[in-house]
């Protein structure tokens, strides 16, 4: 695995001043839940995600897109992280963009994705934990399409997509990776019920209610009973595109946290200056670097499709998620009493890691996934 | 470019499978199995004999020194061609020295040419073994406080005093050895010599670990006289080499964070761990295995290419080697009893115990994981008073 490339490094260049600029906590997470926005993020700035061509960082050039991968959607979304920008990115032009990919569905969603247009979201999770072999929304054959009749949580913006990439279950039983199948539902399905729920960090996932929802044959992604493969791509993807963003979020409050050690002082003294707290911000830096080594890696795997990818997504997402962790809770800790205020961001940081780890399998999942895959 | 580095790999391909003996393609199963080279070497069979003669007189022990001073003289990309296809067949290293890893790579950036033309030859064909004399009984974090004195009589140095923790001094030819040449500063006092262990003067006398082994051993100097050239950078300057040259060992020390079995073997998948509880710790273990891997593998990269802090090997040895002793803890529980039997043979004479004993000493040799992030916290992260 080598090094960044020099496209590589100036596209991270560019999403980092980008982000920095227009991302900021103050211009957009801030605003955007102070104003109370039903979306948790800002359509004008997905528009200028657009402009720069970051929508179609995972779109192939025949569709008009930039024909990159995961690599440099990791780099985009660890600016994301690092300024705890709202943004459909990750659920949206990665994940959803790579459930579609290759099929009819790529040609209706894609030109909106590249404009800016478009929020696509993904539902798999039924109960409060992730289990996508525990799909149980049922899609029964009627006439030329299907029916569908259950309940889906946790989807990621998912009052705010046009269209929902949804797991179904076509045949087997539950816990069965068999007899999975993707359906391409859109928003205004009749009998597709949505409730918008806010979480902890302001940001947006639905809880849908399938009643009856009737789709044509065609709104199926890829094969009938044969949705598994592409559902595991797309969360692989997805799982080494959070961890990314995981690294973004303790860089940023690593960083924050350094900062306050440089400046605060007690007993005379910059706190920076006791050992207590030096070896405490030095081996988190350690973790860090680990963690974003560890990221960077998934994500060239996914690339060259190495056979070793999915191990690796749960390897980066269950070490990023714990190592932001330990930065949020290491940094609201060093800041004492002003980073228990909502005035100050470090709680953000907080609030945005336990969402986002929990997302596509927390750490306990991934740390199995990864057993499994090591035949133990 | 390609088609070069192509022609490279068959070429070489070709040459292992003639010249490295089957034998030498078996697992090292023990430290007995590794070839250290010196004067008084035995060698443990003819293969590792003909193993050592053949990678020698292509260069290849060091394939990325200059050929001038016996290495291969390999740029970057066919230096790891080569790592590439003894890999493949699993090829022993043929020579495995500290005059490789540490005392080698000080002298191409400090020595002088003749220096450099003298010892760097006799490393590559592992004539003789190098014991490394930095601690002191006084002086173990606090290296730089080191009291060995060395004083200038003129043709020669007198050396005087006492160093501590010399790996396999007992074994070894000649010393790299930091003495103090002023005290007039304390890091700014020091120089680093070269002398024959065989001097007058010099005697060790090993120390038994709590693995029951003895790496290490006591080396006590007694008026030991050593010519003026054998000084590696200028008087007083040593401190420098020393520097550089820890570099190099906590980089070499930061890979046993990959355990035995190579970044790729999980903990799991070799103990098969039965109970839940203790299989979620070691799942956990394996999840922080497989990331510092891959900080391994991105790390050794960003150092060839320049773009490493200088600093990080102190990093990637306070995460090394804490891994490397997480591991081991795991290990014997994983073993339950059987890991804790000493000297039976099912036990493999104790390994599992003895492996996990040593491991303590990971985080203590090559500066301690506090001075790790002592160096980490001031010269990365710019912590005040740091």
């Amino acid at each position: 695995m080598g090094l960044l490339t020099d496209d590589q490094k100036m596209l991270q260049e560019t999403a980092a001043s980008f982000l920095a600029e227009e991302g900021s906590v103050g211009k957009q997470l801030r605003h955007w839940r102070d104003i109370g926005c039903k979306d948790g993020f800002g359509h004008g700035l997905w528009k200028q995600f657009a402009e720069l061509g970051m929508t179609g960082i995972c779109i192939p050039e025949s569709h008009g897109g930039l024909g990159l991968g995961a690599t440099e959607a990791a780099l985009v979304l660890e600016e994301i992280g690092r300024n705890l920008t709202p943004s459909p990115f990750l659920a949206t032009a990665v994940v959803g963009a790579r459930a579609i990919a290759g099929t009819q569905h790529a040609d209706r969603w894609f030109p909106g994705i590249l404009t800016g247009e478009t929020i696509l979201a993904l539902a798999v999770d039924e109960g409060s934990r992730h289990g996508p072999a525990q799909t149980a929304l049922e899609a029964k054959r009627q006439g030329n399409g299907f029916v569908l009749n259950g309940c889906k949580q946790f989807v990621v913006q998912g009052a705010s997509a046009d269209m929902i990439v949804t797991a179904a279950r076509t045949a087997g039983s539950l816990g069965e990776p068999e007899g999975i199948t993707l359906f391409a539902v859109p928003r205004d399905a009749k009998g597709l019920e949505v409730e918008n729920v806010a979480l902890v960090d302001s940001s947006k996932a639905a809880r849908l209610t399938f009643e009856n929802v009737q789709l044509d044959a065609d709104a199926v992604i890829g094969e009938v009973d044969g949705g598994w493969a592409p559902l595991k791509r797309a969360l692989a993807a997805g799982n080494a595109g959070a961890a990314a963003e995981l690294v973004g979020v303790a860089s940023g409050a690593s960083a924050m946290t350094l900062d306050y050690l440089r400046q605060r002082k007690q007993f005379g003294k910059l706190i920076g200056e006791f050992q207590a707290l030096q070896h405490r911000a030095a081996h988190l830096y350690a973790e860090i670097e680990i963690a974003r080594a560890a990221a960077f890696k998934a994500a060239q795997l996914l690339d060259a499709g190495d056979e070793q990818a999915e191990l690796y997504a749960s390897v980066a997402k269950a070490k990023s998620a714990d190592v932001a962790n330990f930065a949020v809770r290491e940094g609201v800790q060093m800041h004492g009493g002003i980073g228990m205020t909502d005035e100050h961001d470090i709680g953000l940081y907080m609030k945005r890691e336990a969402v986002l780890g929990e997302l596509w399998g927390d750490v306990y999942y991934h740390r199995e996934q990864v057993a499994r895959l090591s035949g133990y | 470019m390609t088609t070069d580095l192509d022609a490279f790999r068959a070429e070489t391909r070709t040459w292992l499978e003639a010249n490295c003996p089957a034998e030498m393609c078996q697992p090292i199963r023990s430290e007995a199995d590794v070839c250290w080279g010196g004067r008084n070497w035995t060698f443990q069979s003819d293969a590792q004999r003909s193993w050592l003669e053949a990678m020698a007189g292509r260069g290849w022990t060091v394939p990325d020194w200059p050929k001038d001073y016996g290495g291969g003289g390999l740029p970057a990309e066919e230096a790891r061609v080569l790592k590439e296809e003894m890999q493949r067949i699993g090829a022993r290293p043929p020579l495995t020295s500290f005059g490789i890893s540490m005392l080698g790579p000080a002298l191409l950036a400090f020595g002088t040419e003749e220096q450099k033309g003298h010892y760097l030859p006799q490393i590559a064909r592992g004539e003789i073994r190098w014991c490394q004399g930095y601690s002191e009984p006084g002086a173990g974090s606090d290296l730089a406080g080191l009291q060995t004195k060395a004083e200038d009589k003129g043709d020669h140095w007198l050396v005087n005093g006492q160093k501590v923790w010399t790996s396999y001094a007992d074994k070894a030819d000649w010393i790299f050895c930091l003495v103090r040449t002023s005290t007039e500063s304390k890091q700014g006092g020091i120089s680093f010599l070269l002398f024959d262990m065989a001097t007058p003067g010099v005697s060790t006398k090993p120390i038994l670990l709590i693995s029951g082994n003895s790496p290490f051993c006591e080396t006590f100097l007694d008026d030991v006289k050593v010519p003026k050239d054998q000084i590696v950078g200028e008087v007083n300057k040593g401190w420098d080499v020393a520097k550089y040259l820890l570099g190099h060992e906590r980089e070499m020390i930061a890979g046993m964070g990959l355990g035995a079995g190579g970044s790729s073997v999980t903990l799991g998948s070799v103990v098969k761990p039965a109970d839940p509880l203790l299989r979620a710790e070691i799942a956990a273990f394996d999840v922080d295995a497989l990331a510092f891997a891959a900080m391994s593998e991105r790390f050794a990269a960003m150092w060839k290419a320049g773009e490493a802090h200088p600093a990080s090997p102190s990093m990637m040895k306070y995460a090394g080697t804490e891994l490397n002793k997480r591991r081991n803890e795991l290990a014997v529980a994983a073993g339950g009893s059987e890991a804790l039997e000493w000297d039976s043979e099912r036990s493999g004479g104790g390994s599992a115990a003895r492996n996990w004993l040593r491991s303590k000493g990971n985080s203590i040799e090559g500066g301690t994981s506090e001075i790790q992030l002592n160096i980490v916290a001031k010269h990365i992260l710019r912590l005040p008073g740091a």
